[in-house]
């Protein structure tokens, strides 16, 4: 009796403490992938470095399909996981239903928005990044013609198309801005297929700079622009890398950071909002020697001058979701 | 709108009916077997995946080509077990495949590259190159029939070529050869094509091998002709707009290169304008886009002739004991 008593109490003091160590941050990448060079990816990279300085575990899933959103955010909510992030902005819902379940466990999203009070919302200032990018790919054409490939068509995605666009015409007037959506569906992020055939189009129409906000689509936006001799700029994650020399910059957008910071915090994250803007570093653009060259001294300046601008307040760039309109372009 | 622009939008409809064109094909030659494939679009998928592996692991793009097609036959061949031989729902199976193919690309993708089911990109001899066709440059500035020669027809991938020139092969076989009127006739009436002393399992296993090197190909052609490299679910619906496009042809070839191409020419306008002004109104993108399922829905509800499956489709042969 003592024997199984102390058996017993052993078997209650592990999984107390298993229960305790269970107390893992988690990570829920989006149908995109972990390894989309893309988005997801760069949350990944935050999680990683995480984990190496750390030396620390966490938990991760992938999902497949729109149906595992809930079942794995309840799943690493049930299992101790503290805190859970999310990514993507379809997480948004799931997030309002099971959120106030699970009090005790602080949710994080990105590009997401939920009012449960126990979510931290990371919200991505893309537009001034996205503005940033749209000056570099002006003061790089020689055409005076910018295209814009987003993917799915959402007001998130619009939001960037209107930053560059506003960058564009910021620094070119006379410039024009053509702009395709690959679709209407969430198989519009990973049709590179269709990625090539709309920079094809927007090459004929005379672009010589596209910039693609497409997730997996946005590779064979890269890969056409690579082919036929013309910039890109890439998206999310630095994709300078993928055709070095071609791709003028990329907009990124420092999930990383957001979910290195939040790991980082642990259990004591606080909910609210955080903004990850310019004057955060929350959105930049990339530069390294992939395209080193490519970058003049004067877009520096320009990047320079524009960033200390909109920290500072004298340069607004309009946001697409802030009313659902864009002032410079029509989608 | 002036007549480079037309150029460049037949160029491009010609590029995105062809996947469209050898899936169609596939389809045909399996349903005039009397074999429903639903299963288009995961051959495609699994073809599209094992040739870019195999070309970005071997730096071969022939190897992938038989790798993709080898893979789109294996398929075709479980297929064909489960549908013919055990005499399963073909719908069910097709289904299945779809899913199987869904699911596996990404598994062993994540697993050979650790991308996450993507392939690395593929560069130079992985790919399929651009074929020029003779004196394209000679007779460049011809008016109007140079630019159709050089620019719309020239300077695509060998494998647009090979389903241009499946068409008429298609319709020899199938209506000029024995086998292609044994063929149209097991999907008519197996019981006679048995009686007449012909294996009716035999001919419905040559379709879909058949099937499976149309749509083999047409994959191999999605991830390393007009896309470098796979992306996960990269087939996005094409299957299923082959099968929209051999509905819309009444399941004859030339009339599944017209539909094709229509489609084609229908994404390729909507890829090229987001909306379009006719002046009274404005036509948005996305009717565009849904565009080729509407004129399937207006085939298939009789207005314009009637489509006429072929009788014997979907159901499985047994012999009378």
């Amino acid at each position: 009796m003592t024997l199984m008593k102390s058996c017993l109490g052993a078997a209650a003091t592990m999984a107390l403490s298993a229960g305790a160590a269970l107390a893992d941050p988690a990570i829920i990448f989006d149908l995109g992938g972990k390894f989309d060079k893309s988005f997801n990816e760069a949350g990944h990279n935050g999680a990683q470095k995480w984990a190496e300085e750390t030396g620390k575990d966490y938990l991760e899933i992938e999902i497949q399909s729109e149906a595992q959103r809930e079942q794995a955010l309840r799943r690493f909510a049930e299992t101790g996981a503290n805190p859970v992030i999310t990514l993507g902005f379809a997480m948004s819902a799931p997030l309002d239903e099971i959120a106030p379940d699970y009090p005790d466990t602080t949710f994080v999203t990105n590009d997401g928005w939920s009012d449960a009070p126990n979510v931290l919302n990371t919200v991505f200032s893309e537009h001034e990044g996205s503005y940033l990018a749209g000056i570099v790919a002006a003061m790089a054409s020689e055409s005076d013609v910018l295209g814009f490939i987003g993917g799915m068509d959402i007001p998130l995605i619009r939001k960037f198309g209107c930053g560059y666009a506003q960058g564009v015409l910021a620094t070119k007037p006379e410039a024009k801005v053509i702009s395709n959506m690959t679709g209407t569906t969430p198989t519009a992020w990973n049709d590179p297929v269709k990625g090539g055939e709309l920079t094809k189009a927007q090459i004929s129409q005379g672009a010589d700079v596209i910039y693609a906000a497409a997730g997996g689509t946005g590779l064979g936006v890269l890969q056409t622009a690579a082919d036929e001799g013309i910039l890109s700029v890439g998206v999310d994650s630095n994709q300078n890398h993928l055709h070095p020399g071609k791709v003028l910059t990329s907009m990124v957008k420092r999930v990383d950071v957001s979910v290195y910071d939040a790991m980082m915090k642990g259990e004591d994250l606080e909910p609210g909002v955080r903004v990850m803007d310019l004057a955060h570093d929350g959105v930049a653009l990339a530069m390294d020697e992939h395209n080193a060259d490519l970058i003049t001294d004067e877009m520096k300046a320009a990047v320079e001058e524009a960033t200390a601008k909109i920290i500072a307040g004298e340069i607004t760039v309009h946001d697409y979701t802030s009313d659902d309109s864009c002032p410079v372009i029509d989608f | 709108m002036d007549f480079a622009t037309i150029i460049q939008i037949a160029d491009s409809a010609l590029r995105l009916a062809t996947p469209l064109l050898l899936a169609c094909l596939a389809g045909l030659f399996s349903e005039r077997a009397g074999i429903f494939d639903i299963g288009l679009e995961g051959k495609i998928l699994a073809s599209a995946f094992f040739s870019a592996a195999v070309a970005a692991s071997t730096g071969s793009v022939w190897l992938g080509l038989i790798a993709g097609v080898a893979s789109s036959l294996a398929f075709s061949g479980v297929h064909g077990v489960a549908s013919i031989t055990f005499q399963g729902n073909q719908l069910i199976s097709g289904v299945a495949l779809n899913f199987l193919a869904s699911g596996i690309t990404i598994l062993i993708g994540t697993a050979w590259f650790s991308l996450g089911g993507r392939t690395p990109s593929l560069s130079g001899g992985q790919r399929f190159s651009p074929v020029d066709l003779p004196f394209a440059d000679a007779v460049a500035n011809v008016p109007v029939l140079g630019p159709i020669y050089s620019d719309l027809l020239s300077g695509h991938t060998i494998l647009v070529y090979v389903a241009l020139l499946m068409v008429p092969l298609s319709w020899f076989v199938l209506y000029r050869t024995r086998f292609g009127l044994r063929l149209r006739a097991v999907g008519e009436n197996p019981a006679a094509v048995d009686t007449a002393g012909v294996s009716v399992i035999r001919l419905r296993y040559a379709s879909m091998a058949i099937a499976g090197v149309l749509c083999g190909l047409a994959g191999v052609y999605l991830a390393t002709g007009l896309a470098a490299g796979f992306v996960k679910e990269m087939s996005a619906g094409r299957g299923f707009i082959a099968l929209a496009a051999l509905i819309f042809a009444r399941w004859r070839p030339w009339n599944a290169l017209y539909a094709t191409l229509l489609f084609g020419l229908l994404e390729a306008i909507a890829n090229r304008y987001q909306n379009i002004d006719l002046g009274a109104f404005v036509l948005p993108v996305q009717f565009m886009q849904a565009l080729p399922y509407i004129l399937t829905v207006i085939i298939l509800a009789g207005f314009g002739g009637t489509a006429v499956a072929p009788k014997a489709g979907g159901q499985p042969y047994v012999k009378e004991r």
